[in-house]
């Protein structure tokens, strides 16, 4: 072994190597990056749970709630509903077509709720209290719609791990175990649509507590519904997103049944996309116009809310429709990541850009560096696990000893 | 119109009428937007 590899450095880019690129322990870029992320990730973890929030963040009494919340929370939630939509539509409206395509979006949904989580054990603080379940069982804030939501999202998290655990049974090769499970399909289908539509809607409906606060373009009474809508289309898009990298990425790991039904799969949930952004732009119209906003567009934060509004909603429902019309997969494509830019600036304009807009720039919040560097230090966490796991387990192809017992 | 809106009536009268409108015009544009999104699948059919 030479003196490189014998460094920690070395070592630990060899293991990043190994889990980022199969059979690969070549000293990538990319794994180079990755151990930078995850040693100044460990270090800012560290500090936040020894010196406090302050230590960290630029968060205040006037913005409690920041980039973790924002982006971690918010528009982690939001994309991860693939999980739930793709589910559904194979396992309550009989689109057995998507079959295929159940286990990778279950899968990047389970990630991405862990990652909600996580996130917001950073925000929280007190990991002793949460794992003791505090919240829940001694001081419970039923009042609050904040408690719903964590409610929702620790259930929905044992569904998905529930719906998830068929995979690593199979995997395991435990096989009564794995049949157990399986038989549970239907009934946490059930369960994770109906925990879905309470939660998604819920965050959406905490910005009701604060009138004041939200400029009156993104505040509506009709906000649960925004959310709840917008998180389909952020499903969906998701799932087109994380197929097209994976066969980037993974395609010598998908079997035969997840390489045909992909592209009759892309075409459906682009028609699908296209008909909620189409919903989900005449509900925030209807909102406007319920609250007699028409007099606010032709100001800075008007013009920004149409920027939203036509750009990263009307937009790409187009461009799925005529992409979806035409079967031009690589439109497709692209309008799937604009969606999700738009959902993720959606959700970002209500919870930094446009909270608090009354207040002077300087009094305004912004984001530090080490909240940026711990949202990375969790994305890439979630990727590794991910791709950990579909490096091993049957995600995008079936196990051959199951093949025959799949719904 | 915005000056002839002085109280909740009158605001809940303005809006709710334009919300209706907007709901009619929204029912034609579904029905188009369906037809442009089904129409290459009918033509297969």
């Amino acid at each position: 072994m030479s003196e490189q590899k014998n460094s920690p450095a070395q070592g630990m880019a060899g293991v990043a190597s190994r889990f980022m690129k199969d059979d690969n322990d070549k000293f990538s870029p990319l794994a180079t990056l990755t151990v930078i992320i995850l040693v100044v990730g460990t270090i800012l973890t560290i500090l936040r749970f020894t010196q406090g929030l302050g230590a960290v963040t630029n968060l205040s009494d006037t913005h409690p709630w920041g980039m973790w919340i924002g982006f971690d929370l918010m528009c982690g939630v939001a994309l991860a509903a693939g999980g739930y939509t793709t589910s559904a539509a194979c396992y309550l409206f009989g689109m057995k077509k998507y079959h295929s395509a159940v286990r990778p979006a279950i899968l990047t949904a389970f990630l991405g709720y862990a990652v909600v989580v996580v996130s917001l054990l950073y925000d929280v603080g007190r990991p002793d209290r949460l794992i003791l379940a505090y919240p829940f069982i001694v001081q419970q804030g039923t009042t609050s719609l904040l408690f719903e939501v964590g409610l929702c999202v620790l259930l929905y998290l044992t569904v998905l791990f529930l719906e998830f655990t068929p995979i690593p049974l199979e995997w395991l090769g435990l096989r009564k175990a794995r049949n157990i499970a399986v038989k549970l399909t239907l009934v946490l289908t059930i369960f994770g649509v109906v925990l879905s539509t309470l939660h998604q809607s819920s965050l959406g409906a905490l910005f009701l507590i604060a009138p004041s606060k939200l400029h009156p373009l993104w505040y509506s009474p009709y906000l649960a519904v925004f959310f709840f809508v917008s998180s389909i289309a952020a499903g969906l898009s998701m799932v087109i997103f994380e197929g097209t990298l994976s066969h980037k990425a993974l395609h010598h790991r998908m079997g035969k049944e997840y390489l045909e039904e992909h592209p009759p799969l892309v075409l459906g949930y682009a028609k699908a996309a296209a008909l909620v952004l189409f919903g989900y732009f005449m509900v925030k119209v209807v909102g406007i116009t319920a609250d007699n906003n028409w007099h606010l567009l032709p100001t800075p934060y008007g013009i920004w809310f149409l920027v939203e509004l036509l750009g990263f909603v009307a937009l790409p429902c187009l461009l799925f429709a005529v992409g979806s019309r035409n079967n031009d997969v690589g439109l497709i494509k692209f309008s799937a990541v604009w969606t999700i830019i738009g959902i993720v600036l959606n959700r970002l304009n209500i919870s930094m850009i446009a909270f608090n807009y009354h207040l002077p720039l300087e009094e305004r919040y912004v984001p530090s560096w080490m909240e940026i560097a711990l949202s990375i230090f969790m994305v890439t966490c979630l990727i590794l696990v991910f791709r950990f796991i579909v490096t091993r387990m049957p995600v995008f192809d079936e196990h051959p000893d199951f093949r025959e017992t799949h719904e | 119109m915005d000056d002839m809106i002085h109280t909740l009536q009158d605001f809940m009268l303005h809006t709710e009428s334009n919300t209706y409108i907007l709901m009619a015009v929204y029912l034609v544009c579904v029905v188009g937007f369906w037809m442009f999104l089904t129409h290459k699948d009918e033509e297969q059919d």
